[in-house]
């Protein structure tokens, strides 16, 4: 449902909204009009006694979110427009003429330092006039209804911004309350934010204390306590370790996949964005170099990667997949220099059905599927085929990922 | 709550609660420049921040009340016809107590938020540079007045316990009470405007300290010489530069105050209004000057 076209009667009450499968609602107001009335009782009602057990397994939330769309926009298409948007300061030209549409999921936005990305994401916010040109946000003109896009939108900046005296519950419970929300509501968010961001018990203790890593969660918390519909989110992955950093960008796609909430984010990692994101958009010199689907130039020729267990009746369980698979017309190759070369198949996966052709062949073998994941391609490589002119910022990845990947062929 | 029904016999089922959206109510700006008033008052009496924080505000509260507690003790004690301190004199005589308070929240009020850059946070959200500003010189204001009135409270309560004239003291706490609220605004204004400069807290509190201890040693040391000399009619001019001294020519102009200056010479209706009007342009001044701050800093 569309928030904005909520009714007015429906909004002094919290709609909880989980899987397809469960619908738990709490009721905050003792006031219920009629017409709630009635549409609850579409829904069976369960005695209140019926001991309920909350069970909050993020696996099971990305299985069960998976198939579902994004929350707010099934029918909006475009979630950020700029037309020939430029911001010029006395010396530099921070934006240069930049036109751009966004639409819902993750987009990533990435530039060099200085190419425009956070004077950018400060004129979406509505806090820096723009020099010419317009943007919108969320259906509404940042220049005019600033404080509008404010409440529909989060942000987490790139720099430190966390007192370290107060508890991350006490400082999330603020901001929440700073985005409008009434305490209670804010409270009950506050906690299910941070529990959804990894911080448990380490909230109720000083920010000062916390990792780096820590203190990025906490950043992220505040910019979703209030369920924005959209986030921008500034180099969240900056001072973070390799693990850190595949942490906070899982965390990116989930804010999508499930809080269903778009997410901008920039970095000056292309690689990094590849995964994550839906589409990206290249600016350099504040000048728009590209900006295109990640699926377009990564999912036609999606490679697989298999590895099976080996069992009695074939002892190499690897071999025996490939001459399987080779029976059926799908070539394979071995991932040499991969990590687990020998037990490692890859494929071309043309659609559907080579990922039903597979699990077939494999559980007609008997054999034991202990992974099967998808291999794209870099975006840098993309990149670099694509737009030799600007051959750096491939190079520049390049260093990042030394997993060549040979798709099948 | 209500859930879906489980079939029957299945007490207890486990339900992925996952994401849940916020489909209540979002109240805008208004109530979130009220949620910064009152989280910025409980900061200034260390309220929601550390035991280490709330020792010095607590202090000094005690020590405000202290010599209140003491002075209706010694009435009630020698059945005197009157308070030993006149409400509009109070605020006065502690006035080192209310520097060293201004000057040691001022900066925790708004330094931190520069320091821990903070502010972008709260401007990415619907208030604008003027509800922040007006939250912030509200919540700072507010907490001065609750220093500066509690003692006249005890020792107005102290006074009707003493069986005073009841109308008579209602009129000394009346005045006192408007006083010290010019009082808590203009020295909230000042605080800010010196804390707001710096993301050093420490820069802060020196600096607020010494503008206000300059100002008053100065002031008080011109008058003292204007007095020796028998320039009387100097005394309220020279009391127009320093704040302290300020709010006691308001006071003695227009709330029945004695003035506190040597020779106790009080301005007249003019110099009154005149110390009126530069309380009031200060006020406004510290507001503009805040705005005009905090536009720079944004984000």
């Amino acid at each position: 449902m569309c928030r904005a076209a909520a009714p007015a009667g429906m909004r002094h009450r919290h709609r909880t909204r989980v899987g397809p499968c469960a619908v738990i609602r709490r009721r905050t107001s003792p006031r219920t009009s009629a017409r709630q009335e009635r549409s609850r009782t579409a829904r069976a009602r369960a005695s209140p006694r019926v001991p309920v057990i909350l069970e909050t397994d993020t696996e099971t939330a990305l299985r069960s979110d998976d198939r579902r769309g994004p929350r707010h926009y099934r029918r909006r298409v475009t979630v950020i427009a700029t037309e020939s948007l430029s911001k010029r300061y006395p010396r530099v030209t921070a934006l240069d003429r930049l036109s751009v549409d966004i639409g819902p999921g993750v987009t990533g936005l990435v530039g060099a330092n200085g190419a425009g990305k956070s004077t950018l994401i400060k004129i979406l916010l509505g806090l820096s006039p723009a020099t010419e040109g317009r943007a919108e946000v969320l259906g509404h003109d940042v220049a005019t209804e600033g404080a509008a896009v404010r409440e529909r939108v989060g942000y987490m900046p790139e720099h430190d911004c966390l007192p370290p005296d107060v508890s991350a519950t006490e400082f999330v419970v603020h901001m929440a309350r700073m985005s409008g929300l009434p305490p209670a509501a804010a409270r009950e968010r506050t906690a299910d934010t941070l529990r959804h961001v990894g911080l448990y018990e380490e909230r109720y203790r000083p920010i000062g204390g916390y990792s780096t890593g820590m203190k990025q969660r906490v950043k992220l918390a505040q910019a979703l306590v209030h369920d924005p519909q959209l986030v921008f989110l500034d180099e969240p992955t900056n001072g973070l370790d390799p693990v850190g950093r595949d942490e906070m960008l899982g965390l990116i796609r989930r804010v999508h996949r499930d809080f269903g909430i778009s997410v901008l984010v920039t970095s000056h990692l292309l690689g990094e964005l590849e995964r994550t994101c839906d589409h990206v958009v290249v600016i350099d010199g504040g000048r728009l170099l590209r900006s295109s689907s990640t699926t377009d130039f990564t999912r036609t020729t999606t490679t697989l990667a298999i590895e099976v267990t080996d069992s009695d009746e074939h002892p190499d369980g690897t071999r025996a997949v490939r001459e399987a698979l080779r029976a059926r017309g799908v070539p394979t190759e071995d991932g040499t220099g991969l990590p687990g070369a020998g037990h490692v198949l890859l494929l071309t996966a043309e659609g559907e059905e080579t990922y039903d052709l597979v699990r077939d062949v494999i559980a007609d073998l008997g054999l034991g599927l202990v992974r099967m994941e998808q291999r794209r391609h870099r975006i840098s490589e993309v990149f670099r085929d694509g737009d030799q002119t600007h051959g750096e910022h491939g190079g520049e990845l390049d260093g990042q990922h030394k997993e060549a990947v040979g798709h099948g062929g | 709550m209500a859930v879906e029904q489980p079939p029957a016999g299945e007490q207890t089922r486990i339900h992925n609660i996952g994401y849940r959206s916020y489909d209540g109510p979002r109240l805008g700006r208004a109530y979130a420049r009220r949620s910064l008033y009152s989280q910025s008052l409980r900061g200034a009496w260390g309220l929601g921040r550390s035991a280490k924080s709330k020792v010095l505000p607590m202090l000094l509260l005690v020590v405000m009340c202290v010599p209140a507690a003491i002075m209706v003790a010694v009435t009630v004690a020698t059945k005197a016809k009157d308070l030993p301190v006149d409400y509009t004199r109070y605020a006065i005589i502690m006035q080192a107590v209310i520097s060293l308070y201004i000057a040691s929240q001022a900066p925790q009020a708004v330094s931190r938020d520069l320091r821990f850059k903070t502010v972008p946070l709260y401007f990415s959200r619907p208030i604008e540079t003027a509800d922040y500003v007006r939250a912030k010189y509200a919540a700072l204001s507010s907490a001065l007045f609750i220093l500066t009135a509690a003692p006249l409270l005890v020792l107005y309560i102290g006074a009707l316990l003493a069986k005073l004239d009841f109308a008579d003291q209602t009129k000394g706490f009346a005045e006192g009470l408007v006083s010290v609220a010019l009082l808590s605004l203009l020295f909230a204004g000042i605080g800010l405007v010196i804390a707001a400069v710096t993301p050093r807290r420490g820069f802060g509190i020196a600096a607020v300290i010494a503008v206000l201890v300059i100002s008053y040693g100065a002031v008080s040391t011109l008058q003292a010489i204007a007095d020796a000399q028998g320039t009387t009619g100097a005394i309220p001019w020279i009391g127009l530069f320093s704040p302290i001294t300020l709010i006691d020519g308001v006071q003695s102009a227009f709330l029945g105050a004695t003035s506190a200056a040597p020779g106790g010479i009080a301005p007249g209706t003019a110099a009154g209004i005149v110390h009126v009007l530069v309380v009031v342009g200060l006020v406004a001044a510290a507001y503009g000057l805040l705005l005009r701050r905090y536009r720079k800093v944004g984000l």
